[in-house]
């Protein structure tokens, strides 16, 4: 802990590789603590289009922070752990294969900065062999003007068994500016699979840099799913996965929107290091006036691995900007890697197709857009999929 | 139904149509023959209204409105319907989606699918990987679902294998009331290549298009037995 601790101090001042630097001084470290039950309507609501519902999904657990406090953390299925993760941390035994094993405390300041000034997260765990049919919900909501969120979390699918998370973050309809530093280690065991859905629900002068680090072991599986539709001032996140074990699985699936102002810097990189490993990203993304970048890396490091590469951009707006940089290396031979990548805007073609099919311009302009958005994801739950379904369906109205 | 005056049309510059002139009354089915570029597909589509095709001149009428200015969605709105000849793939919009689209939400477009044997493309993204028959197939659903008017076919039977040939020749015949013997209200404008579809339903008018105007109306089986026996280099010289 000693070491660490040393290490994140040299790590203060240092930037992220990528994204605009942030100032972390501007923004608030202090936040009074408040009960689930004295959000308003409209905060209500706003967690609602974040994916978190307690009263209506059937869910196995559940963990809602707001600002530094955890307000609600529970697990209803006896073979699933769902602590805070400064709780956690006492248990030195439960948590010293997992803190800090997937991603470095010293990335940049923000992984720094978690580390020595902690607010809480989730620590979440299932028991080996345990099937959770029903998704843990997760909602990480910033309620003070100008607060830094300092979050980090740790996943742990023991041996054989079946995990979902839904985590919503957001920021309180009635706020303007925050920051969200949320680390995330996610640890997938031999046979496990873990999927995360993580829907984003930021403000316009929000900044938001997630750090993630995963590691598979053989024959596991990990699909992510993250979305982003609303507007945020700046997003950047690059989570990494590394296949350790073989037959592990990686999937990155990301859907993105970027309304005017907004800059999203997103990407995913899965490192495959076993014979018969697997990983794919695929990412969606539409600029309505905003930038995107979307990077996507994958590294063969041994003979019989496969890896897939897709990056799709729609450009709504004369202002928007899509960058796809999409990177394969290879290091041996016997890799079986590609990508594909394509950015423009909506073919008037298509547009008209519609339109003589009884369609006005603008609703074809919307079925194009849904169209687009509308990734099937295999081996999701159908109300995760619901979920998305929704969120989307949300930000096309605001986008057209 | 529809009345075609002088119509002049530019595709990217390029003069394609140069001066047609053509009227289908209410229940008739007429048939566009020509050679490949002589501009049979950017009549249908300019009837249509896309935007790709620059009208210089003339004017488009139907059902006595002037809808030369018309978008393809106000068109479509008064009764007209086409089926393209290669049609874009829309990702992510399945079959099913589209059919509702056609039929206005109405469910209409999923009992034809099942009735013509289509009902596995249902789930699928419109055209994404669909063989020439099966865009025709499609093509002609959306458009029973729509139950346009005026139905304009772009080679109906292009790519089509002899097995689905008698089914698309059915799915057209339904389109245009062929069953009816009187108060037909339907009528078609049908691009063929091959003549194909003069085996399954009779029309009543032929044209041939050539160097953007068309020449030589008459009965379609004559103009069709006259283009196979002396091929459009006779039509070019006769230009009755």
């Amino acid at each position: 802990m000693q070491k660490i601790e040393e290490r994140a101090r040299e790590a203060l001042k240092k930037k992220a590789t990528y994204g605009e630097d942030i100032e972390l001084e501007k923004f608030v470290r202090q936040a009074e603590p408040v009960s689930y039950a004295n959000l308003d309507p409209e905060e209500q609501k706003r967690l609602r289009q974040t994916g978190f519902d307690l009263s209506k999904q059937e869910h196995s657990g559940a963990f809602f922070q707001s600002d530094c406090s955890v307000v609600h953390c529970q697990s209803t299925y006896k073979g699933l752990e769902v602590l805070p993760v400064t709780e956690a941390i006492q248990d030195p035994e439960k948590i010293k294969d997992y803190w800090w094993r997937a991603v470095s405390v010293d990335t940049d300041k923000y992984t720094a900065v978690s580390e020595l000034d902690l607010d809480n997260g989730y620590f979440i765990r299932a028991l080996p062999g345990e099937k959770v049919i029903y998704p843990v919900q997760a909602c990480l909501y910033i309620r003070k003007e100008k607060f830094a969120q300092h979050l980090h979390n740790i996943i742990i699918a023991e041996e054989g068994s079946e995990l979902h998370i839904i985590t919503g973050c957001t920021i309180s309809p009635h706020l303007v500016s925050g920051l969200h530093i949320g680390v995330s280690e996610f640890y997938i065991k031999k046979g496990a699979k873990l999927t995360f859905t993580m829907i984003h629900n930021w403000g316009e002068d929000v900044y938001v840099r997630p750090r993630t680090g995963v590691i598979v072991e053989e024959d596991g599986v990990f699909i992510s799913n993250y979305i982003s539709l609303r507007p945020v001032r700046s997003l950047q996140a690059y989570p990494s996965a590394i296949l350790a074990g073989r037959g592990a699985i990686a999937r990155f699936n990301s859907i993105l929107v970027a309304p005017p102002g907004s800059e999203l810097d997103i990407g995913a990189k899965v490192i495959l290091k076993a014979p018969g490993t697997k990983a794919e990203i695929i990412s969606r993304a539409i600029s309505g006036g905003g930038k995107i970048i979307s990077r996507g890396l994958l590294v063969g490091e041994v003979p019989g691995i496969k890896a897939h590469l897709e990056c799709k951009g729609l450009i709504l707006s004369e202002k928007g900007i899509i960058r796809a940089i999409p990177e394969l290396e290879g290091q041996t031979a016997g890799v079986d890697m590609s990508h594909e990548a394509a950015v423009g805007k909506i073919a008037q073609e298509e547009i008209e197709y519609l339109m003589a099919r009884g369609l006005s311009e603008e609703e074809a302009t919307s079925t194009i857009v849904r169209g687009f958005l509308n990734v099937q994801i295999d081996g999701l739950p159908a109300e995760l999929q619901a979920e998305i379904d929704a969120a989307v369906k949300e930000s096309e109205k605001a986008l057209i | 139904m529809l009345e075609v005056k002088d119509l002049w049309v530019e595709v990217e510059g390029r003069e394609i149509l140069k001066g047609v002139n053509l009227k289908i009354e209410q229940g008739e089915t007429h048939i566009l023959f020509g050679k490949n570029g002589s501009g049979k597909t950017t009549l249908l589509l300019t009837l249509m209204g896309f935007s790709r095709y620059k009208i210089i001149n003339g004017a488009i009428i139907f059902k006595g409105q002037d809808v030369t200015a018309f978008s393809p969605h106000e068109r479509a709105k008064l009764g007209m319907g086409i089926s393209f000849q290669r049609p874009p793939t829309l990702h992510g919009v399945r079959l099913r989606d589209m059919l509702t689209i056609c039929g206005n939400g109405s469910g209409r477009g999923e009992i034809l699918a099942t009735q013509y044997n289509f009902a596995e493309f249902l789930d699928r993204e419109v055209n994404r990987g669909f063989s020439g028959g099966e865009i025709k197939k499609s093509e002609l659903l959306q458009l029973l679902a729509q139950d346009p008017d005026l139905v304009l076919l772009d080679e109906p039977e292009s790519g089509v294998d002899v097995e689905n040939l008698n089914v698309i020749g059915q799915m057209i015949k339904e389109l245009l009331q062929k069953k009816l013997k009187r108060h037909r209200q339907k009528a078609g404008l049908i691009i063929s290549h091959t003549g194909f579809i003069l085996n399954y339903l009779e029309a009543d008018k032929g044209h041939i298009l050539l160097d953007g105007k068309i020449h030589c109306q008459g009965n379609p089986r004559e103009i069709f037995e006259e283009i196979q026996r002396h091929g459009y280099e006779e039509c070019a010289r006769c230009r009755r």
